[in-house]
C-alpha cells in the first residue's frame, strides 16, 4: 500500500504544484515540494496561514499517511482523484480558527486495502464560508456536509438537501463556532 | 350513490407517507424514518436524525482533556471500551505516552469482551426485528456474564471509563482472569448452539438471504465500515489495516463474507465473536507482568497539533481527531462514528424494498442511535 | 323437541362463553409461563401462586382502562370491530363436540358452520385496521385479507379431503368413525390417503395462518407494524381481540382433534372422553405456543408464495389421491 501512497503523492504533486503562502500562483510549474518523502510530522502551527502542501506523514504519529492542503476550489478535483483511486469517504471535520478569521475543513479518506488514509484540508474565510459540495462524487459526504453546515454555517454549494441533520429544524446559530453563545434558558 | 373507482395496475400510483419512529420497535431508539410507501413497497426513505443529539463535540471544547473521557463511553453505549480506547489513544499519540505492555493487553481483553457483549445485543435484537423473541433472552444470558466480569473490574456495566491516559485504571485480579477463562470456555459451545438454533433456520434464512444487498462499492461511496464492508467481502478491519495497541502481536482472522446481503453481515458478526474469543485466549496467555499505568503528568497538556486515532468498534471504524492549541482544553474534538456512515446509505439502499425487508436490512446495520446523533 | 331443549342450549352457550373466557385468560398464563421456560426465565410469579392470578390482574387492568377512539377514526366501526370478533368464536363452540353427549347442537352440517364462524374474524380484524385510520392498521388490514384469502383455499381443500374420507359433515359423525384404538384415527388412515400426515401438517399450517399466529402473524408484526390492526385499541377493546385470538386457536385445534385425532376417543380407554378431548386439544395448543416462541416471522410474500405455490398444489394432489384411493378400495 505504501507504493500506492507514493504514487498518489506524486500525482497530487503534479496536480497541485506546491506553492509558498505568499506567492499563491497556481501556475508555478517548477514547484516541487521540498519537504516531501516521509518527512517526520512537525506539529502544525495552528495559527499560521496554512501552506499549500502535499506531504507524507507517519501514520503512527498523526493517524494518516498523506496530508494535502489545497485551495477550496481544488477540493473537488482532489476528491475526484481519490475516488478514482478507490478511496472511501471517512469524515469531514470543520475547525474554527477565529484568530485567522477562517474555517478549516478537513476531508478524510481511507482505503479499504491497507493503511492508507489521506487528509485533504482547506480553509475558507469566516465571513464568506462557501465551498463546493462533494455529494456528487461521494454520496456519503451528504450527511457529513449537512452536519458541518449546521454546526459552522459553512455553505456547501450544490448540496442536494441542505437542511439540518442533527439539530432541530428551527435552531438558530452555529454551535461549534467559537463565538457561539447559547440562548439563555427561559426558565 | 358513491361512484366506485376501478383499480388499475398501471394507473396513477397512490403513495402515502409512513412515519417509522421516532418511537418504533424496530428503530431501537429514537430514530425517525419518513417512508414514502407504495403499498408495501418503500418508494423513498428520508432519515430524520438528531433526537438524542447532545453535541459531545462542543462539550469537548469546554472541558479539560481528562474531563472529556467519560463522554466517549456515552456515544455508543454498547461498545464503550473501544470508544474510550480511541480517545485515550489519540491523546497518548499526541503526548507520546507509551502505555505499559500489561495495560495494552488488558485493553485488548476488555475491548474484545465488550465487542462480544455488543454483538450479542445485536444478535438478540436482530432476531427480535425478525419476529423471533427467544434468542434475545439467550443472548442476554451470556451478555450478563460479560457485564458482571466488567462490572467487577471497572465498576460500570455499560459506560465504562476504565482506560486512562497511559494505561488502565486498575489492574485485573485473579478472579477476572479466571472468570474470563471460564466464560471463553462456556461461550464456545453456546455460540455453536446459537448457530444451530438460528443460523440454519429456514424461515430466518429466507428473511435475510439476498435481502438488503449493500456491495463494497456502495460502502466505499458512503464510508460504511465494520461488519458492513466485511459482509461485502472486503477484509477491512482497523485492527489489521491501521494496527493499534497489541493487535499486531495477536493471531486472528478478519471475518469476511462475500454475500453482501443481510446474511453476510450476520455471518461476519457471528464469526467475529468466535475470533474475539481467540484474541481473548491469546491475550490472557501472554498477559505480561508489570505496571498498568505509565508515568503521566498529573495535568495533561496536549502539544499543539492535530492527531487522529482510530479503533475498530463493534459497528465499524471509530475515529477521534483532536486538535490542540497547547492549552488545557481541546480546541476541537471530532468524533467519527461508524453508525453515521453505515446509516447514511439506508436512504439509497431501502428504495424499492418491501417494508419488512427494509426492517430486516436496517436491523443488519446494527444501529445505535446515540452513536449517530452524538 | 321438548321444553328442556332451549334451557339446555342456553346452559351450553353460557358454558361455552365461560369456557372461552377462562381458557383465553389462562392460555395467556400458559403462554407467558411456557415462553418464560423457553427463554430461560420464570415467567409470571408475583400475583398468586406461580403467577396464577396474573390473568385476573391483567383483566382488571384492561377493563379499568379508558377506551380511546382516535380522532379521525370511524367511531362506529372502530367500536364494532371488537364486538364482531367475539360472538362468532363463541357460536362456534356450540357446535364443537367435546364428548359424545357434551355438545350443544349436533348439526348435520357442523363442519361447514364451524368453518363459516371461524372465518368471520378476518372481517373484524380488517375493520379494526381500516376504521382506526392508522397507516399501520391499514397495511395490516390489507395483509390480513390477502393472507386469509390465500390460506382459506388449502384449508378448504384439506377439509374436502377429510369429507371424502369420512363421508359426513356432522362433527359427531366424523368422530364416531374414528372409534376404537388410535390406529383408527384419521391421521393414521393411510388406506384412504397415504399422505394423511402431510394433510394434517398442511391443516396445522393453515390453522396457524388463519388465526394470525406466529410465524404468520402478519397482522400485528410488532417490529414492522407496531401492533398492526390493534395499534389504536386500548383497554378492553384490545383485550377482546386478544381473547378472540385464543378462542380461535382453541377452535382451530379442536377442529384438528376432531378431524385427525379421533375427537374424544381414547387411545387406551381409561378416562371419560371429555378428558381425552381436552388433553389432545391442549397438547396441540401447546405446540402452537411452542412454534410461536421458536420461529422468527416469515416475510409477507414468502407467506403468500407458500400458500399459492406449495400448499395449494400439494393439497390438490392429496385430494386427488384420496379420491382415487377411496374409489379403488
Amino acid at each position: 500500500m505504501s507504493q500506492s501512497i507514493k504514487h498518489l503523492h506524486e500525482r497530487f504533486q503534479k496536480l497541485f504544484p506546491a506553492m509558498d503562502a505568499d506567492n499563491p500562483s497556481p501556475a508555478d510549474e517548477a514547484g516541487t515540494d521540498s519537504r516531501e518523502e516521509a518527512e517526520p510530522l512537525e506539529a502544525e502551527a495552528p495559527a499560521a496561514v496554512p501552506q499549500l502542501r502535499c506531504r507524507r506523514t507517519e501514520h503512527a504519529k498523526a493517524g494518516y499517511d498523506l496530508d494535502l492542503a489545497v485551495e477550496p476550489q481544488q477540493v473537488l478535483e482532489a476528491a475526484g482523484v481519490l475516488d478514482e483511486g478507490g478511496f472511501a469517504i471517512d469524515m469531514i471535520t470543520g475547525i474554527d480558527w477565529p484568530d485567522d478569521n477562517q474555517f478549516e475543513l478537513i476531508y478524510d479518506f481511507l482505503h479499504f486495502q491497507g493503511p492508507a488514509r489521506v487528509v485533504v484540508r482547506t480553509r475558507v474565510p469566516r465571513d464568506r464560508p462557501e465551498i463546493a459540495s462533494l455529494s456528487a462524487i461521494f454520496p456519503g459526504a451528504n450527511w457529513h456536509e449537512r452536519e458541518t453546515a449546521e454546526f459552522y454555517g459553512i455553505q456547501f454549494t450544490g448540496h442536494p438537501n441542505p437542511i439540518h441533520l442533527l439539530l432541530p429544524d428551527d435552531f438558530q446559530g452555529f454551535p461549534l463556532r467559537k463565538d457561539f453563545k447559547p440562548e439563555p434558558d427561559p426558565s | 350513490m358513491m361512484e366506485l373507482q376501478p383499480v388499475h395496475a398501471t394507473g396513477p400510483q397512490e403513495t402515502f407517507v409512513l412515519n417509522l419512529g421516532p418511537q418504533h420497535p424496530a428503530t431501537h431508539g429514537v430514530l425517525r424514518i419518513k417512508l414514502t410507501m407504495d403499498g408495501e413497497f418503500i418508494k423513498d426513505a428520508v432519515i430524520v436524525a438528531g433526537y438524542v443529539h447532545r453535541e459531545h463535540e462542543k462539550m469537548g471544547e469546554n472541558r479539560t482533556w481528562a474531563q472529556f473521557l467519560p463522554n466517549t463511553s456515552r456515544i455508543d453505549y454498547l461498545s464503550a471500551m473501544m470508544y474510550t480506547h480511541a480517545y485515550v489513544g489519540a491523546v497518548e499519540r499526541a503526548c507520546g505516552i507509551q502505555p505499559p505492555s500489561r495495560a495494552e493487553y488488558i485493553r485488548v481483553i476488555t475491548s474484545e469482551l465488550n465487542r462480544i457483549s455488543s454483538h450479542l445485543v445485536w444478535w438478540g435484537a436482530y432476531l427480535l426485528d425478525l419476529g423471533g423473541m427467544t434468542p434475545l433472552l439467550y443472548a442476554f444470558d451470556d451478555r450478563e456474564k460479560i457485564l458482571d466480569l466488567l462490572e467487577a473490574l471497572t465498576g460500570a456495566r455499560l459506560t465504562y471509563c476504565y482506560y486512562r491516559f497511559g494505561g488502565v485504571l486498575e489492574d485485573v485480579d485473579d478472579n477476572f482472569i479466571a472468570g474470563t477463562r471460564a466464560f471463553v470456555k462456556e461461550f464456545r459451545p453456546r455460540l455453536r448452539m446459537f448457530r444451530r438454533l438460528v443460523s440454519e433456520n429456514i424461515i430466518f434464512r429466507k428473511r435475510v438471504e439476498n435481502i438488503g444487498i449493500i456491495d463494497a462499492e456502495m460502502c466505499r461511496k458512503y464510508g460504511a465500515t465494520g461488519p458492513m464492508i466485511r459482509g461485502a467481502g472486503v477484509p477491512y478491519d482497523v485492527r489489521r489495516a491501521e494496527p493499534y495497541s497489541v493487535y499486531p502481536e495477536l493471531d486472528f482472522e478478519v471475518a469476511t463474507d462475500p454475500a453482501a446481503d443481510s446474511m453476510g453481515r450476520y455471518k461476519v458478526r457471528m464469526e467475529e465473536m468466535e475470533q474475539s474469543l481467540r484474541i481473548i485466549e491469546q491475550a490472557l496467555d501472554r498477559l505480561p507482568d508489570g505496571p498498568v499505568m505509565a508515568k503521566v503528568p498529573r495535568v495533561i497538556k496536549v502539544p499543539a497539533g492535530e492527531y487522529c486515532y482510530a479503533t475498530e468498534a463493534a459497528r465499524g471504524r471509530f475515529e477521534v481527531r483532536i486538535v490542540s492549541t497547547g492549552k488545557l482544553i481541546p480546541h476541537r474534538i471530532r468524533l467519527r462514528t461508524p453508525c453515521f456512515g453505515n446509516l447514511s446509505l439506508f436512504e439509497e439502499a431501502a428504495r424499492g424494498m418491501m417494508l419488512a425487508d427494509g426492517i430486516a436490512m436496517m436491523g443488519s446495520l446494527d444501529l445505535v442511535i446515540p452513536d449517530i446523533d452524538r | 323437541m321438548t321444553t328442556v331443549e332451549p334451557i339446555r342450549l342456553l346452559l351450553f352457550l353460557v358454558g361455552a362463553a365461560s369456557f372461552v373466557g377462562l381458557n383465553a385468560a389462562y392460555l395467556v398464563w400458559v403462554e407467558r409461563k411456557s415462553a418464560g421456560r423457553f427463554q430461560r426465565r420464570a415467567g409470571p410469579t408475583e400475583v398468586g401462586y406461580a403467577g396464577l392470578l396474573q390473568p385476573i390482574a391483567d383483566a382488571i387492568k384492561l377493563m379499568s382502562k379508558q377506551l380511546i377512539v382516535p380522532p379521525g377514526a370511524d367511531r362506529f366501526l372502530f367500536r364494532m370491530a371488537p364486538v364482531m370478533m367475539m360472538p362468532p368464536a363463541i357460536m362456534a363452540f356450540a357446535i364443537l363436540p367435546f364428548s359424545e353427549h357434551l355438545v350443544a347442537i349436533d348439526f348435520n352440517v357442523g363442519l361447514i358452520a364451524l368453518f363459516a364462524f371461524s372465518s368471520f374474524n378476518v372481517i373484524a380484524v380488517m375493520l379494526a385496521g381500516w376504521s382506526s385510520r392508522n397507516k399501520y392498521g391499514i397495511i395490516s388490514a390489507a395483509r390480513v385479507v390477502s393472507q386469509n384469502v390465500a390460506y382459506e383455499i388449502p384449508m378448504m381443500l384439506v377439509i374436502i379431503t377429510m369429507l371424502l374420507v369420512s363421508g359426513t359433515l356432522s362433527l359427531t359423525g366424523i368422530v364416531e368413525q374414528q372409534a376404537g384404538a388410535f390406529w383408527n384415527w384419521n391421521l393414521f388412515n393411510l388406506a384412504a390417503n397415504p399422505l394423511m400426515p402431510v394433510t394434517f401438517i398442511i391443516f396445522f399450517i393453515c390453522m396457524l395462518s388463519e388465526t394470525n399466529r406466529a410465524p404468520f402473524d402478519m397482522a400485528e408484526a410488532e417490529s414492522e407494524l407496531v401492533a398492526g390492526a390493534y395499534t389504536e385499541y386500548a383497554g378492553m377493546g384490545f383485550g377482546v381481540f386478544f381473547m378472540a385470538e385464543y378462542a380461535n386457536i382453541i377452535i382451530g385445534c379442536a377442529l384438528a382433534v376432531i378431524l385427525f385425532f379421533g375427537g374424544w376417543h381414547s387411545p387406551i380407554g381409561v378416562f371419560p372422553g371429555v378428558i381425552w378431548f381436552l388433553l389432545k386439544l391442549y397438547l396441540l395448543i401447546f405446540i402452537v405456543i411452542w412454534v410461536r416462541w421458536t420461529f422468527p416471522r416469515t416475510q409477507f410474500y414468502g407467506l403468500l408464495n407458500l400458500s399459492w405455490k406449495i400448499l395449494i398444489p400439494v393439497t390438490l394432489f392429496t385430494f386427488l389421491l384420496s379420491s382415487v384411493m377411496i374409489k379403488i378400495f
